[in-house]
């Protein structure tokens, strides 16, 4: 794949230069690296695969294994500008926790999550009778690592009750590309969700 | 006994003797007026001496981590598979100085050694030596060989402290700190392990107050249960089952006291190995430095304020079954050097064999630490390599 990925070109655009990244999940440091190179980030990314905690040393970037789902207490209080993580909140023990961990540890915050409301998985589950599946989405039911799936509405109803401000939001496709169609009905059109949150 | 001698080794190395006449004050106040340290080198030093890596042995190490000292040798340096050409500290690109630490028994001014005071052996004499005062002569020997700032700085267990010690002490002298199965200070359960293998040599009626050189004898059955405590601390309870499980050595249980158990012979014949070839008075110096070693204390016990004064990048790695210098304590290390936002990665290996894992060649380890000090070496502008 040439260049960066589309939700992470987006993601890039929300984070300030020279500023402090925590990046949950953050794979082989693709996102990290891009951010130290154009912004002159500082940061860290946690994730829990050998191979890509390897491939993170390789990509010169800081990656501290550790498991999400035992909580974030190793980091203090607002200590770092944004907290990032992409396509991983579906598949935490306890998204609703780890967002609040998230806006505590970080001034901001961006989430990407892949839409339980895109109108392909609502007609497969109203044609089929059957757990959607999809490329995005290409598990069966039973060992699916995303436990936690939801829609922009259901998230957005959690940000709400937790009083989380949205800052800005878009949707990308599967190819993580943006395009107006979903732009003009993002519940329904849009399959991946970008939000960029704060408490402030 | 290597045939041949493998092809990713260092091969036949020599150890080389380094002689000091600048003073040297210690922690505790005391001054060695001269010493010596003895230390081996593997691959060549760059032009502008920046391919240098140090290591630092742990409690009972020296100055031989890789190669061989000659064709008869049954096994070779300690830390064979991780230096060598191909292998994490790659000697094809890299200039390895290994040394054996003040207090030692293996060539570096000890216990053993000619206290030029008296012209009599140091024995029970020689002071107590630091952390702090082994990074000093650390220091003093990069001096010598021409090393103004280490690539690297690399160590296990109490090598990992002096790493730690050395991103403190000389922050302009380390670009890369590796710390592994190490911790930022003893609990009370490591210094009290460390205490009972002290008082076993120290009541060993051979001992004689540490003057047993005086009397021809070595206090061979301390040493022994000092070792054979030490080692059961090095493994892990999976490790033991898995290499010994209850197997008797005869098959059949004798009634008596005598070692029946596979894992009772193989503690007393570390203990025995172990026991010929270390000395006493060592044993009890090298313990002493890890039960002292403190770093955070200078700096109101905040290991963060302590680790703010390093400058270098750290990789902190730890073991899953590692119970003396457990995961945990690594990621004290770890915290405190993002609290002070310090480049820092962590990695905690899977393996069943405890604290030894860091000597072991375990796939995981072997790779992330080889792409470590391959960003090392990007990061010093070194060379690549033909494969």
């Amino acid at each position: 794949m040439s260049g960066l990925r589309e939700d992470l070109a987006i993601i890039q655009q929300w984070v300030k230069p020279n500023s402090q990244v925590l990046d949950l999940g953050c794979g082989e440091g693709t996102l990290l690296r891009y951010l130290q190179d154009s912004k002159n980030v500082r940061g860290y990314g946690l994730e829990i695969d050998d191979d890509k905690i390897t491939a993170c040393i390789r990509n010169g970037v800081n990656v501290i294994e550790q498991n999400l789902d035992n909580g974030l207490s190793n980091f203090r209080d607002s200590s770092i500008d944004t907290v990032i993580m992409t396509q991983a909140l579906q598949a935490v023990q306890r998204p609703d926790l780890l967002l609040d961990e998230m806006l505590r540890i970080g001034k901001e915050a961006i989430v990407t999550f892949p839409n339980f409301g895109y109108w392909r998985t609502r007609f497969y589950l109203m044609l089929k009778g059957r757990m959607p599946m999809s490329e995005t989405l290409p598990y069966n039911w039973y060992d699916t690592p995303n436990i936690h799936m939801c829609t922009f509405r259901d998230f957005e109803v959690l940000c709400r009750g937790k009083g989380i401000r949205i800052l800005n939001k878009t949707v990308v496709d599967d190819q993580h590309k943006e395009h107006w169609r979903m732009q003009v009905w993002p519940a329904m059109l849009g399959e991946i969700a970008v939000y960029h949150i704060t408490r402030r | 006994m290597p045939d041949v001698i493998p092809h990713d080794s260092v091969g036949l190395v020599s150890p080389r003797t380094q002689h000091f006449d600048e003073p040297l004050t210690l922690r505790s106040g005391r001054v060695l007026p001269q010493y010596d340290l003895v230390y081996e080198t593997y691959g060549e030093l760059n032009a502008d001496c920046s391919n240098a890596i140090l290591i630092c042995h742990a409690l009972s190490g020296d100055h031989h981590a890789a190669g061989y000292h000659s064709m008869d040798d049954k096994k070779p340096g300690w830390w064979d598979s991780c230096i060598g050409p191909g292998k994490p500290i790659d000697t094809r690109r890299f200039y390895v100085v290994a040394l054996n630490n003040l207090g030692g028994c293996a060539g570096s001014t000890g216990p053993t050694s000619i206290n030029p005071e008296t012209g009599e052996v140091y024995g029970p004499e020689f002071p107590i030596v630091a952390v702090r005062d082994w990074v000093q002569s650390q220091a003093r020997l990069a001096d010598a060989l021409g090393i103004q700032q280490w690539a690297a700085v690399v160590g296990g267990s109490l090598g990992g402290m002096q790493v730690l010690r050395w991103s403190i002490q000389y922050p302009d002298r380390v670009k890369h700190a590796v710390v592994i199965a190490s911790a930022p200070k003893l609990s009370a359960q490591n210094i009290a392990f460390n205490e009972v293998a002290r008082q076993a040599i120290a009541k060993d009626p051979d001992f004689h107050d540490g003057w047993y050189h005086k009397h021809g004898t070595i206090p061979k059955s301390g040493l022994m249960q000092a070792r054979m405590l030490g080692h059961l601390t090095y493994l892990s309870d999976d490790a033991m089952r898995e290499k010994f499980g209850r197997e008797l050595r005869e098959g059949k249980l004798n009634f008596s006291f005598a070692p029946e158990f596979e894992v009772e012979s193989y503690l007393h014949y570390q203990g025995e190995k172990f026991s010929t070839r270390f000395d006493a008075n060592t044993y009890m110096l090298m313990t002493k430095a890890l039960d002292y070693f403190d770093p955070a204390r200078d700096y109101d016990n905040d290991l963060v304020k302590c680790l703010s004064q390093s400058k270098c990048d750290f990789l902190v790695i730890s073991f899953t079954t590692d119970w003396r210098f457990a995961p945990e304590r690594s990621l004290e290390i770890v915290n405190a050097l993002t609290h002070a936002d310090k480049n820092v990665s962590y990695a905690c290996i899977e393996s069943t064999n405890g604290h030894d894992a860091f000597l072991l060649p375990i796939p995981r380890y072997l790779n992330l630490f080889h792409a470590y000090m391959e960003r090392v070496a990007t990061s010093c502008n070194l060379p690549e390599v033909s494969a």
